[in-house]
């Protein structure tokens, strides 16, 4: 490939990596009020470090992250699996989901909700599946 | 607006068809591509357009529009981008070790059924 | 789940345990495991036979699938008892019989015993059960493990044509029989069998109802080898020995027999039965006899035998039917041949039984089963020349055995046909002793030809492999305990008249016989001068003539010319359909994955087109319409330029812009028909797949130019327009048409209600469809796994594909 200046895209991509991760975790902790959830968390983040990806090249970020992707496919699937079996173990039909109402310090009134578990894997294998393609494709090159 | 629609989709689904039947890998999965797009707004436009606010209770609104087809939407988008890489990867690979991507030479020999 | 389910099931239970006990305990031929079950069931099914006897039978439900009338539903009554005490009784001495026979060393006991404990739990399922589903899946289970176990040794190449021979003809039964069953079910809307028989008298009048019989005689001529459908059991005897023993002779093949004499109160009201059954019967029973005297194998001539034998029995329960017609249970000339079919089942199961067992010593100890090499065992295998003896002079009809009682009532049966006066039956009747004596003097014949070829004359050891010697003894046992029985019902036939036969005739013909009341079996050795025994004596002298003279008319045989039978019209028939399918499969599946996308596309506007047009489904209302605004237009037009310019595209990138545009544009849509959840999801996906597809494309050749002639390309543009156009009038018609109430209510008032959010979309997909997330995600993972196998997998250049 062409030798290129990245100095912009890469100084450009340290600032705004986090500002697109911390949305990204904002819309995947949002999403069961307003836009967001999971899906589009997970999609968000790993487009993040696919833009990271284009700004350097894949050994400094698999350096930054030395994440198995394909390791956090099947974390997420147990997390999503086991949410729907832990209903089971209550009694419940699969993937029954509870939830409750709580007073936390400075946030104040908060749900929790046993949805949001599953939505970490929803989120985790999307992360993981796109990061695998991407990673897989580049790395074959 | 549906009306429209329905012909956007119409002229959508021709394109990829027509794609998909061509020679060339890269334009069958182009054509896939379009084809999952024709069929995320036939869906949409099959739930009514514009019939009340977004499908969120926050809005407070009289009427939503139809949330079951955004679901159902959103699963394909997600399966369909799955898949689309799938195949993009199929047909790199086909190519890079068969040295074509002509579909009319990737076809079964004989006695391989 | 009652006992009597237990026991049906219970091989079926302990053919899953059995590749373990094999791999636990190498040194325990896996046999013994075996032998305690049958023997067990058996006694088990013993103690039935004092209500039975009775006149009283057992019957336990277990739903299934209720809703289709589908139970499994089992009965006890006499006849099915009596195939239950054959099924365990023979099978265990079968099991004992291959431990020694089967070398624990040199076979896969474990596939072995599966497939016989498999047959083992289907048969008694077909016997059984009371419900015709449940009896047809018990069939086929029956015809599977026989396929199984025929191709056993299936290193062999004729094993394996005999295997698939059996399971063609079979299946092909079965599945006629499951016509029958639904053709049944149409007229009468039960499975049960016994329900079946009560409402019998109404359904001679039905249409429907000589198009069943005929399906149900399919299945049963075929399972029972009858002539023509003969053909598959001589090449099943490539068998280990046991289970030609045990399948082909005494139990599966008797499969026929039993649906025959179950279906007889149903169907043997009609004329085309009772000739179908009898005329086929003693058509097969003079084949069978005729062609078995040229056999040179041992087991091809007890194969032909037990073709013959089955005739002879099926024919007994054709004539049986007769007895229908006649009122009275005391009018004993009619239901003789129904009492001679029950007896001969059991006599047939006893001697047929120990001449396999027989004929299996001497393969096993000889090396060969060909009679050109056999000759003067007799001296040095005497306990197996005995069993023979018993068991030849059985079937060959010579009393004090049991096969002389039943063959002289055949004779009577047979004689009285003739007297009935129905179904045209005094002109044509005189056929049947005819055809019957016939084939019993060539049953003569062979017999002696099994006897005397294998055990007298000159030994011949330069021609064997083997040093042959006696047999051990628990090989012996088996052969021997049958023999005894021979002798036991020779002597003493009261034994089984009033425990096994009578309560099987009053199952066979339940119309004759008043509750709580038995046939009067009666069965002796003396009739006095009466032409039944001027026709046993007329066989024995004309057999022997026969057999002395046989160099001298051999030669009858080779007026029918091998091409002309049925194995070679079987095997060109097989050929030709292989070679047609073959032929015509080409014809459409070319290899071209476009060809198959035409027809797919074609299909789709076809039965699109025409589901539409049949449900009048066409709808156009403008009524209900959202407003078209400015900024939509041009969306349309992006999305309809970008889409259609691809078509035009030169080069990969421009393809590939565009198709990033109109999925941007689509992302634009999401937001004005308020989807903010779609609307992100499509933009950070299409970054993705775009950036996704410019790493490929660099690895991708570049486009050609012409994509071949203006035809193809014109019929391409004539599907795909065909596509597009049902699309938009099921987008049109589906706007247009409410037919149903939508459910979307539910999801907008239960958000919050019962999932405690807001955000309906993500509470659908996490909460509400729970579960068709959680599989999509399944779905994405092995996306992703299968295309980091594709790229990190490599396999060697050349090796493989």
């Amino acid at each position: 490939m062409m030798k290129t200046n990245d100095i912009i895209l890469q100084t450009v991509t340290k600032v705004t990596l986090f500002v697109i991760i911390l949305f990204s975790i904002y819309l995947f902790f949002t999403g069961h009020y307003h836009p967001g959830g999971g899906f589009i968390g997970g999609l968000m983040s790993s487009g993040a470090i696919v833009l990271l990806l284009l700004a350097y090249d894949i050994k400094t970020v698999t350096a930054i992250l030395p994440v198995d992707y394909k390791k956090m496919i099947g974390a997420g699937l147990l997390f999503s699996a086991g949410t729907g079996t832990g209903a089971l173990i209550a009694g419940k039909p699969f993937l029954t989901h509870a939830y409750t109402y709580v007073s936390l310090p400075l946030l104040g009134k908060t749900s929790l909700h046993t949805a949001v578990l599953f939505d970490t894997g929803v989120f985790l294998v999307v992360i993981g599946v796109t990061m695998t393609i991407i990673q897989t494709i580049g790395e074959s090159e | 607006m549906e009306i429209l629609m329905s012909f956007l989709i119409g002229i959508l689904f021709m394109t990829a068809t027509y794609l998909m039947l061509s020679k060339s890998l890269l334009r069958i999965i182009i054509g896939t591509g379009l084809l999952s797009h024709g069929a995320h707004l036939l869906i949409l436009t099959m739930g009514g357009l514009k019939r009340g606010a977004a499908p969120l209770l926050g809005e407070h609104a009289k009427s939503y529009v139809d949330p079951l087809p955004q679901a159902l939407i959103l699963t394909a988008i997600v399966i369909s981008f799955g898949v689309t890489s799938f195949f993009l990867v199929l047909a790199y690979r086909a190519y890079q070790e068969l040295g074509t991507d002509n579909m009319d030479r990737l076809r079964g020999k004989e006695g391989h059924e | 789940m009652s006992l009597l389910h237990l026991a049906i099931v219970s091989p079926l239970v302990l053919a899953a345990l059995i590749p373990t006990l094999y791999r636990t305990f190498p040194k325990i031929h896996t046999g013994w495991f075996l032998l305690p079950l049958p023997i067990l069931l058996f006694s088990y099914f013993l103690q039935f036979i004092s209500q039975t006897s009775q006149g009283n039978t057992i019957t336990r439900n277990l739903q299934w699938i209720p809703s289709l009338g589908i139970d499994f539903t089992v009965k006890i009554d006499g006849l099915g008892l009596l195939f239950a005490l054959l099924i365990t009784g023979i099978g265990s001495l079968v099991v004992l019989y291959s431990i020694y026979y089967l070398s624990k060393e040199k076979e896969k006991l474990n596939l072995f015993y599966v497939y016989l404990l498999l047959f083992m739990g289907a048969m008694l399922g077909v016997v059984l059960s009371d419900n015709l589903i449940l009896l047809y899946s018990f069939w086929e289970l029956t015809s599977f493990s026989s396929f199984l176990l025929i191709g056993y040794w299936h290193h062999r190449e004729r094993s394996r044509y005999g295997a698939q021979k059996s399971m063609l003809i079979t299946v092909f039964g079965g599945l006629a029989m499951l016509g029958g069953i639904l053709l049944l079910y149409m007229m009468t809307g039960t499975f049960s069998i016994s329900e079946t028989i009560a409402v019998a008298g109404e359904l001679p009048g039905s249409q429907l109802f000589i198009p069943a019989l005929l399906c149900f005689l399919l299945g049963a001529f075929t399972k029972s080898a009858q002539f023509p459908f003969h053909i598959w059991l001589p090449d099943a005897m490539e068998a280990p020995t046991p289970v030609s023993a045990y399948l082909h002779s005494a139990t599966m093949v008797k499969a026929g027999i039993y649906l025959v004499a179950r279906l007889t109160p149903i169907f043997a009201q009609s004329g085309i039965w009772l000739w179908l059954v009898a005329g086929i019967g003693i058509i097969t029973l003079f084949w069978g006899s005729f062609s078995a005297v040229r056999q040179s194998d041992l087991k091809g001539i007890l194969a032909y035998s037990t073709i013959s034998q089955l005739g002879m029995i099926m024919s007994l329960l054709g004539i049986g039917a007769v007895a229908l017609h006649f009122d009275g249970v005391n009018d004993g000339i009619y239901t003789v041949a129904v009492t001679a079919a029950v007896f001969h089942l059991i006599n047939h199961a006893t001697f047929k039984g120990s001449l396999f067992m027989a004929v299996g010593i001497i393969d096993h100890e000889t090396g060969t089963r060909d009679i050109r090499r056999l000759g003067g065992l007799m001296t040095l295998m005497p306990i197996t020349f005995t069993i023979s003896l018993i068991g030849t002079l059985s079937m060959a009809g010579l009393p004090p055995f049991n096969g002389f009682l039943s063959k002289e009532m055949f004779f009577t049966g047979m004689l009285n046909a003739k007297e009935a006066g129905i179904f045209s039956l005094d002109v044509w009747g005189i056929l049947f002793p005819v055809i019957a004596w016939t084939g019993s003097v060539f049953t003569f014949v062979y017999c002696m030809i099994l006897l005397f070829r294998t055990f007298t004359g000159g030994f011949k050891p330069e021609k064997l492999d083997k040093e042959p010697h006696e047999a051990p003894l628990g090989m012996l046992v088996p052969p021997i305990i049958l023999a005894s029985l021979v002798i036991v019902f020779g002597l003493f036939p009261k034994l089984l008249a009033n425990t096994l036969i009578s309560p099987a005739m009053a199952a066979i013909l339940p119309s004759l016989v008043e509750d709580g009341k038995q046939f009067n079996v009666h069965i002796s050795h003396w009739h006095g001068f009466k032409p039944e025994l001027f026709m046993t004596i007329g066989v024995v002298l004309v057999g022997i003539l026969l057999y002395k003279t046989q160099e001298s008319w051999s030669g009858i045989y080779r007026l029918f010319p091998e091409k002309f039978s049925f194995n070679k019209l079987y095997d060109h028939s097989l050929e030709l359909l292989q070679r047609v399918s073959r032929k015509f499969t080409r014809m459409y599946m070319n290899g071209f994955i476009r060809t198959y996308l035409v027809y797919i596309f074609s299909f789709f506007i076809f039965i699109l087109g025409v589901a539409l047009v049949y449900s009048q489904a066409v709808k156009f209302d403008t009524a209900d319409l959202a407003e078209v605004r400015f900024y939509e237009v041009i969306l349309v037009a992006i999305i309809a330029l970008s889409s259609v310019s691809i078509l035009f595209a030169k080069s990969r990138l421009t393809s590939i812009i565009l198709l990033g545009a109109v999925g941007y544009t689509v992302a634009l849509f999401f937001v004005i028909f308020r989807a903010p959840d779609l609307a992100l999801t499509q933009l950070v996906i299409e970054t993705v797949s775009v950036s996704l597809f410019l790493l490929c494309f660099y690895h991708l050749p570049k486009l050609r130019k012409s994509e071949g002639r203006v035809g193809f390309k014109l019929f391409n543009l004539l599907i795909a327009a065909g596509v597009g156009a049902i699309v938009t009038v099921i987008s049109l018609s589906a706007h247009s048409s409410k037919k149903f109430e939508s459910i979307s209510n539910y999801y907008i008032e239960n958000t919050y209600k019962k999932a405690g959010g807001e955000n309906m979309v993500n509470v659908i997909l996490v909460d509400f469809r729970g579960f068709d997330t959680l599989f999509e995600i399944c779905v994405l993972g092995i996306a992703a796994l299968g295309i980091y196998g594709m790229i990190k997998l490599r396999l060697a250049k050349g090796k493989t594909e």
